[in-house]
């Protein structure tokens, strides 16, 4: 066990699956670094180096203030909101209760979809003054709500769609660690004459932690990564209140054609990715310290 | 491991085969094309492309629908970003500038330089030509053109007391009218609005140029350099827009484009502004009996040309140019623009076109079809500069803040203008 | 008593939570299921109808769309097993300077995914000629970070005593990779091909940007496009070509519900 590793075998293992992983994933964030500091060139703009001015752009950048505005409060509003229903999911699932298959199925479905078709449902779903959502409110006497074309409710909406994508998929993780906890714990505790209530907060909640962090980090990455709905549902309006950054980024890069402001904002998300890295890594090295 | 290696290269081979088919014969034609779901559109493009093909057995063209006009166009540079053009496209007039910008395409003129050739160029409607043409050479040839048109629900403005031969023409009619044809519901929910005029992204841009040349000002020359966006005639225009809310008329907040033709078939509002593309799909899905009418104007008549042009890249041999412009030809022939456009909605480019006999039953059929035609001396060229994309979203941030209630409309163009003039102020 | 009257609540909650949470897709089954008059309008006897499904299927090549797909997440799947395999039997059974390093760059992938780096993927891709490719598509994704992290923490509970009987038995390098760690962590394979086809079958923003031509689009890009709002849009044909492109993935779910749902979690544990 633990040998050295020969040189031979050492390419063969290593060097194509970690040069593939490196041309798609270091060389490319290397690339926008440098590329941020060149100006956009086109058939009548030589390229040029010009410096920090993409980053002054950046900086006077009205819409790229509200995209990051946006961004953090999608970010903020999709994970707990995702990880509150995914547990009552989970509970509800796991509960043995008649109709589970009916449930589970229901929940977990919206997984199973493309983020693109997910969008393409809501937004009929959506649609002001005829969708089913509109004609819901309209049973109860209320008014039809411009769900996607208002600043107010675009981004919750938007919120919305991306939680009934996800939380399934959190439900199925939670699933697996109620699971795991152990029967007599909470025997023990009913024999003490702990209320359903407390045995969940006080012995299951604090057993579903690793499940947690592990859920939260994949849903703040899909927070920044997954934006399909904003292409197909707003392309980020009106005024740009559902713009998220990686959109902004597909926008000004491939409609705008501008590459170098596209790379510079990829540098953005790279530092911006790599601070939330290592806040988690303080927080989960501080929580291994405390046990 | 070696099995899946040598899996891998063929299927990498057959990807990349599918895609550049060595030429045998004397052009391959790759033609990108936009157009909605609407299918009789994409079939009607498909049928019209396998009868050229079948005219002109030695070369070959292949249609690919890409997506929506923004998406064709992008689709189109980044292939040919990737040194792999379509050889003719279909993409919005106002696309010119950005593809002179990028270099990919070649003035038609060069290439169809007979004096027939020129006759022919000479057949489509001014209108349609103001925006294919930069430094006096012709970049584009029209096709798939339009302008938006007031479609209105007859039955309802029977119910609600009015003249359903008599639609609106002017702003404060519209707003009059549209009083009249809201309707509440018990609950005092507006179940039907007087009007709808999308008022997000770019049809909503779209459509603003509509607003603005008829307060009689334009929003672009054809320099592609100028923005007119902080102006009297756009700050009137806005104030039109907001007004129509205020008074109960049309629903406040932004109008998607999308769900236009839907609100207007469900009976949701009683009238809409949108692009006479949406003719046959209206025609084929309304339960009432509708209309269509000029755009009510400001200061008189007017309304904003969209749509499609044909352009043929540069990255091409002489064969393929040749085969193209053929192609184009073929395409905008009197009989063949007579087919698409009755297919479609969309304006016949040529006067020719609309002698067709086919053409002439179609609007005796269909009267709504003429009133675009008619309403096209009153039409100017859409929003179009360098940097479009980019100014145009300065133009689109301004009316969507201003709608959604987040703006004053002068503060809002000022502010749009401003940003308009930084992007553009390297090209003056 | 009380303990039934709980359940009887608690499945009530349950149930209608799972109603409200189906209602959108309902509607997109109901829309799809209906001539498109029906589509904003609730007749509980409209007419079923089938059209919808036939005249998507015509207006589109899906058939091609569905091929792309296959191929492409068969290029991913393979190259993932393969690669990651690799790479995670390297840092369980040999020890070689600057692993810990090589390790963590190769997580960094786990944070940065390909899908945050679409600008200059894409200028590499379109430098090497690869745009409008299937194989293009495939490349950033060829190797896993997450595959990678699984599988050598499954292979690091294979008990070192089989590794070492083996080796008494002569057996080289890849006799024991093939013959002791692979069959070990078959149920991970399995768990990890799961959440691998889902997602490249799910995976837009990179294909819509990298492809232009309907021979290589996958389901989801052909999906997009064919749904565009351009002029007006048939609800009841958009929802039709939606379930259409997910039908697979939908139906397979609901065979293989509780085998899915084992998979996905297993997948998840750390």
């Amino acid at each position: 066990m633990n040998k050295r590793l020969p040189f031979g075998l050492a390419m063969v293992l290593l060097f194509v699956p970690c040069l593939l992983l490196v041309a798609f994933t270091h060389y490319p964030a290397l690339r926008a670094l440098l590329n941020s500091f060149w100006n956009n060139a086109s058939s009548r703009r030589p390229s040029k180096f010009v410096g920090v001015e993409n980053y002054q752009t950046l900086l006077e950048d009205d819409r790229l203030a509200q995209i990051m505005l946006n961004s953090t409060l999608y970010a903020l509003g999709t994970i707990p909101l995702a990880i509150g229903l995914a547990i009552g999911m989970a509970l509800l699932v796991n509960a043995r209760l008649p109709g589970t298959s009916l449930m589970r199925l229901s929940f977990f479905m919206p997984t199973m979809l493309p983020m693109i078709a997910v969008a393409n449902i809501w937004l009929f779903f959506y649609a002001p003054g005829i969708g089913l959502a509109s004609q819901i409110l309209g049973v109860f006497g209320l008014p039809p709500i411009n769900f996607l074309g208002s600043t107010e409710t675009s981004l919750v909406s938007m919120m919305f769609v991306a939680v009934w994508k996800e939380a399934g998929l959190f439900m199925i993780f939670y699933l697996a660690a109620l699971q795991a906890v152990p029967e007599n714990l909470k025997d023990a505790a009913r024999l003490e004459g702990a209320s359903a209530t407390r045995i969940f907060f006080n012995i299951v909640l604090p057993l579903l932690r690793p499940t947690t962090i592990f859920v939260a980090v994949n849903a703040l990455i899909n927070a920044f990564r997954l934006v399909d709905h904003v292409i197909v549902m707003t392309r980020g309006g009106p005024n740009n209140s559902s713009a998220l950054l990686l959109y902004y980024i597909y926008e000004v890069t491939f409609s705008q054609r501008d590459f170098a402001y596209g790379a510079t904002l990829t540098v953005l998300m790279v530092c911006l990715l790599g601070v939330l890295a290592a806040v988690q890594f303080w927080v989960l090295n501080r929580k291994a310290h405390y046990q | 491991m070696k099995t899946s290696t040598r899996f891998l290269t063929s299927c990498c081979a057959a990807a990349v085969m599918g895609v550049h088919a060595t030429s045998l014969s004397a052009a391959d034609l790759e033609f990108y094309f936009p157009v909605g779901v609407n299918a009789p559109a994409v079939d009607t493009i498909q049928a019209l492309t396998d009868t050229w093909a079948a005219l002109n057995p030695q070369h070959t063209v292949e249609a690919v629908y890409a997506g929506n006009y923004e998406e064709t166009t992008t689709k189109a540079l980044t292939a040919a970003n990737a040194g792999q053009p379509p050889q003719v496209a279909v993409l919005l007039s106002i696309d010119l500038f950005t593809l002179i910008e990028e270099d990919v395409v070649v003035p038609i003129s060069d290439i169809a330089h007979t004096p027939e050739d020129q006759e022919w160029i000479d057949g489509f409607y001014d209108g349609f030509m103001k925006d294919a043409e930069f430094e006096g050479k012709t970049y584009a040839i029209p096709f798939q053109r339009s302008t938006p048109v007031y479609y209105y629900n007859k039955d309802a403005f029977r119910a609600a007391g009015l003249d359903p031969e008599a639609p609106p023409t002017t702003w404060d009619e519209m707003i009059e009218m549209g009083k009249a044809l809201t309707v509440k519901d018990s609950n005092g929910n507006v179940s039907q609005w007087g009007t709808r005029i999308p008022t997000l992204g770019l049809g909503g841009a779209w459509l603003f140029g509509g607003l603005v040349v008829s307060k009689g000002d334009v929003l672009t020359t054809q320099t592609g350099v100028e923005a007119r966006i902080d102006t009297p005639a756009t700050i009137a225009s806005l104030e039109f827009l907001l007004e129509l809310s205020e008074q109960g008329v049309m629903a406040p907040g932004g109008i998607s484009w999308g769900d236009t033709p839907k609100a207007f078939l469900e009976g949701q509002t009683a009238s809409m502004w949108t692009s006479t593309g949406n003719l046959s799909f209206v025609e084929e899905n309304a339960t009432f009996d509708w209309g269509v009418g000029f755009l009510p104007g400001g200061d008189g008549p007017g309304a904003p040309i969209g749509g499609g042009n044909f352009y043929i890249f540069s990255d091409t041999t002489d064969e393929e140019r040749e085969a193209a412009l053929d192609f184009i030809k073929f395409m905008t022939s009197p009989e063949n623009a007579a087919i698409w456009s009755i297919a479609t909605g969309y304006v016949a480019p040529r006067a020719d076109a609309w002698e067709t006999p086919e053409m002439k039953a179609y609007s005796e059929r269909l009267p709504q079809a003429l009133v675009a035609l008619d309403q096209l001396q009153y039409a100017e060229r859409e929003f179009a500069t360098f940097q479009r994309a980019k100014v145009t979203q300065h133009l689109v941030d301004a009316i969507e803040s201003v709608v959604t209630g987040n703006a004053e409309p002068a503060e809002a163009l000022r502010a749009a203008q401003e940003g308009a003039d930084a992007v553009l102020g390297e090209y003056k | 008593m009380k303990k039934g009257m709980n359940k009887i609540l608690w499945s009530t909650l349950g149930l209608l939570l799972a109603a409200v949470w189906g209602l959108p897709f309902l509607y997109s089954v109901w829309t799809a299921f209906h001539d498109e008059i029906y589509s904003a309008n609730f007749v509980l006897n409209a007419p079923l109808t089938l059209e919808n499904f036939f005249e998507a299927w015509r207006a589109a090549p899906f058939a091609l769309y569905f091929l792309n797909t296959l191929i492409l997440i068969t290029i991913v799947l393979i190259a993932n097993l393969v690669l990651c395999t690799l790479v995670a039997y390297a840092f369980v059974r040999y020890r070689f300077r600057w692993s810990g390093i090589l390790f963590a760059l190769i997580m960094v992938q786990l944070l940065v995914s390909p899908e945050i780096l679409i600008v200059e993927n894409y200028l590499t891709l379109s430098r090497i000629g690869m745009i409008d490719t299937i194989l293009g598509i495939s490349l950033p994704y060829l190797t896993s970070a997450f595959g990678i992290f699984l599988l050598r923490q499954t292979f690091m509970t294979v008990p070192v005593s089989l590794d070492e009987a083996a080796q008494i038995e002569g057996a080289g390098a890849w006799r024991v990779l093939w013959n002791i760690y692979v069959p070990l962590a078959k149920p991970i394979y399995l768990a990890y091909a799961l959440v691998s086809i889902s997602f490249h079958w799910n995976n837009f923003l990179w294909p819509l940007i990298v492809t232009n031509s309907p021979e290589v689009r996958p389901v989801t890009v052909g999906l997009s496009v064919f749904a565009t709002v351009e002029s007006g849009v048939e609800w009841s044909l958009v929802n039709a070509a939606t379930l259409m492109t997910t039908a697979p993935l939908i139906i397979a779910f609901i065979i293989f519900q509780r085998q899915f749902v084992a998979n996905f979690m297993r997948a998840g544990i750390k």
